[in-house]
Parts: structure tokens; sequence; C-alpha cells
């Protein structure tokens, strides 16, 4: 796949084992990255996160939370606040909600998945990585659905396999890929 | 056929049937995100047990009683007693001692749903023996949620979360002060409902009712698209007294709309805003 012809926007997924494997995948992006990237990690409720911070020194993008009806910037690296579902609400801009958690978990990464899925329907990618819920796998199986690309770690390279095996256990995967593997074909873009 | 033809066949069937919401029970909800719309409008077609958006809006239309079971899925009813406890803190430091100066104090909950922000509201002015002198307005569209927030009885097991929240939001006793248990809930204290008033209010159709000193309308633009948005600041920035206060949800932002202008940052990290002259 072509992911600089292919794709207008990625999404990711991850939770437990998360903050390591995404400081792997951010790291690389390189600075003339396009996309917008949108990122729900799974997080202890009501305390501010500090992802940017964390991030934003392992990728050559700029990194930031999300903020309502925010608009979407190429090459942006986006995270869920903390107790805020993120959604993409169109082709241009992002909304965030406080309906109720999914498997525990707000922000979740099916509100995220399902809704890009809507907006940027086959040209969009979405990478689920490690996570010991199943959370993301209605996520992946509306991105299929709606001919959007679906990589999901191999659960035997993450740290926590359940997010990834119950995703390809619902809706299977377009590609099944280790974290390096992940790493390289988003460092070719 | 391409890919993605389901998805606009769905939003197409989303804006017909928010339309027939509209012309049938005068409900508006054809400015609210869609991004939302589109998840609680199949969790609606679930409950329901209707294969396709368009059953539910045939439905929906001939059987009221449906309606009123629907309109909880329209409309989100999720919070907590003094969510965002430091919010509450910026209230206490920065709004009460210019609320003070006024003989008669008036508040409004806009979208207040079943209640939780009215009553820790009411339990802040009492601390701050403000309570007797205020009027607190807490509206919302959803008859059901108002009933819920007027009857002031949550369930036993959320009582912990609210008891760690008013305790960070600075209460001065204990929330158990306010409220009575038993069956398996806690219903607070009807002394602190005196200075409340419950009323059916649409951000999206109706006009101001009142001046009001503060604004509180937290989680609720974020359901709104942007020109709804700009409409209910709008209606925010005519309520407001002059300098008067308007609180919003920890990530919703004046920023991008035409009412920037109009307000200034107070408490800006916990989206405390006070009305400017324009």
């Amino acid at each position: 796949m072509d992911l600089r012809r292919e794709i207008d926007a990625v999404v990711m997924g991850a939770s437990a084992g998360g903050v390591h494997a995404l400081q792997a995948v951010l790291s690389s992006l390189s600075a003339d990255f396009a996309p917008p990237v949108l990122v729900v990690l799974h997080l202890p409720s009501g305390r501010p996160s500090r992802l940017p911070e964390l991030f934003a020194p392992h990728c050559a993008r700029p990194v930031c939370e999300a903020y309502d009806k925010q608009p979407l910037e190429p090459g942006t690296v986006v995270f869920a606040p903390p107790d805020y579902h993120l959604l993409v609400e169109d082709r241009g801009h992002l909304a965030l909600s406080v309906d109720e958690p999914v498997l525990y978990s707000r922000p979740a990464v099916d509100f995220l998945f399902d809704s890009a899925a809507a907006a940027f329907t086959h040209r969009l990618l979405a990478i689920l990585l490690t996570g010991a819920s199943a959370d993301g796998s209605e996520g992946i199986a509306a991105v299929r659905r709606a001919g959007g690309v679906a990589w999901v770690q191999d659960p035997s390279d993450a740290a926590s396999e359940l997010m990834p095996s119950s995703a390809l256990a619902l809706a299977g995967a377009d590609e099944v890929l280790t974290l390096n593997k992940i790493c390289e074909r988003l460092a070719a873009y | 056929m391409t890919d993605d033809a389901p998805n606009e066949l769905f939003d197409l069937e989303i804006r017909l049937l928010l339309e027939a919401v509209y012309l049938r029970y005068h409900h508006d909800f054809r400015d609210y995100a869609l991004s939302s719309m589109r998840r609680r409008m199949r969790h609606a077609m679930a409950r329901f047990g209707c294969e396709r958006l368009s059953d539910l809006q045939h439905r929906l239309l001939h059987e009221p009683g449906l309606f009123a079971q629907a309109l909880q899925y329209f409309t989100v009813q999720v919070s907590d007693m003094f969510r965002d406890p430091l919010y509450f803190q910026a209230l206490r430091e920065h709004a009460v001692p210019v609320l003070r100066t006024y003989p008669s104090i008036k508040l409004w909950i806009a979208g207040c749903s079943t209640g939780e922000e009215v009553w820790s509201l009411a339990i802040l002015l009492a601390e701050e023996g403000l309570l007797e002198r205020s009027l607190i307005y807490a509206t919302d569209i959803n008859p059901e949620s108002l009933r819920i927030a007027e009857a002031g009885a949550f369930a036993l097991d959320r009582v912990a979360q609210f008891s760690r929240n008013y305790l960070a939001a600075g209460g001065r006793a204990s929330l158990s002060d306010y409220y009575t248990s038993g069956y398996g809930g806690v219903v607070f204290d009807r002394r602190l409902k005196r200075q409340i008033v419950f009323a059916d209010h649409s951000l999206a159709t109706d006009q101001v009712f009142s001046e009001v000193h503060l604004v509180s309308c937290r989680n609720v633009l974020i359901y709104f698209n942007r020109e709804l948005q700009d409409r209910a600041v709008g209606l925010f920035r005519d309520a407001l007294v002059h300098r008067g206060f308007l609180g919003l949800g920890s990530k919703e932002s004046l920023q991008l709309g035409p009412h920037a202008t109009e307000f200034e940052p107070c408490v800006p990290e916990q989206r405390l805003y006070r009305k400017v002259a324009a």
C-alpha cells in the first residue's frame, strides 16, 4: 500500500503497554508525514494526562491533546484527553463526548475508529496495538466495513495480547504486523 | 455503489429523522454534532429493534410514547457531582467573592441533565453563605432528566466518587451532611432545593429568560455543531450581567467562535470566563 497516495488520516489505539509501543510508533514518523494522526491511549480517569509532554520528545511531528471541534491539521499527532471520547466529526474537525465509557474506558478506541471510518471511509489507516482490553475490536470492524485499512499488532509481539487478538477474532485485519514492522512501514512514508 | 455509500445513506437517514422529530415534537437536534449522533442512533435502533433508521423514524412519528423513551438516546445523561473538582474550586475562589457583592444572585445551569451539578452548586453556595439570596435556574430539554434532577436522589454506589470530588473541590464539611440515605440511594436535603427552579429550556430553539450573574454549561456544547454552539454562547452573553461569569467544560473553548472577544479568561485552565463590554 502506498501510504502517501492512499491515506488521508491515521488512527491508533492502545492500552496496557501502549506508552512504550506508541513511543516507538510515533518516533518512526518522519517530519514530512502528512496525514493527521489521532490516538486513543487508555488513561486513568480524573487527572491530567501529560501525554503531549511525554510523547513530543520522541516525535518529529507536533503533539497535542484534543479540544472540542479542533480543526484537523496535517501531520499533527492528537491524543484523546482523559475522561473524554475522541471522535472525528468530519474530514476537517474533531469532536469530544462524555458518553458512557466502553468496557470501563473513556476515551475508548471504538469511538475514535468508528467515527473516523464514517468520515474518511477507505482513505483511513487504523493501527491497533497492545492492550489488556477488547476495546478497539468494534472499531477495527467498522474501519474494515467502510473500506479502510486495518493494521493489527501481532498478538505474540504485543506486551498485552488481548486487544489485538480480540480484534483479529472479531474483524480480522488487512495486515498483522510486529511493532518493528509497523514502525518500518510508517517510516517509509 | 461505492464503498462509502452505506455511510452516506445512514447520514441521510439521520438528517431525515431529526427533521421529522423537529416537525413532529419541536425538539431540535438538527444542529447536533453528527459523530456522536450516529452512535446514539445506532444504540436507539438496537434498543427499539429497528433494522433501519427509517423504521425508527416511522415509529417515532406514529408513537409519541416511544419518542419520550427515545429522547434518552438523543441526549447524554452522564455526570458526577463536583465533576472536575478544580472547576468548583475556581468558582469558590474567583466567582464567589464577586457574587457576594450582589444583594440577590441568579445562576443558570444550562443543560443540567440529571442534576449532579445543580446540587453541587447549591451546596457550594450554602457553604459560602450565599444560597439564601441565590436563585438557581436548572434547565434541560429532557423532562425525564429534569424529574430525576429535581428528586435529588442518586444511587449509593456513586456517592463515594461524589464525596471524593466534593473534598477535592474544597468542600468545607462532609458530603454526608447534605443527604440522607436509605433504599440503596441517597436523597439530598430539601432545604437546598428551595432556591432552585427546574425548567424546560432549549439552547437550540428558546430565548433568554432572565438576567443572570453566572452561567455554567459544561460538556453540553461538545454535542453541538459550531453554528449551534455559537447560538448558545450568544444566549449566555445576552443573559449575563456586565462582568458576569461563564463556565464551560474543560475541553470546550470560546476561541473558535464569533463570541471570543465578548469574554475574557478568568481562570483559563478551568474554562471560567467573564463577559466584557463588546
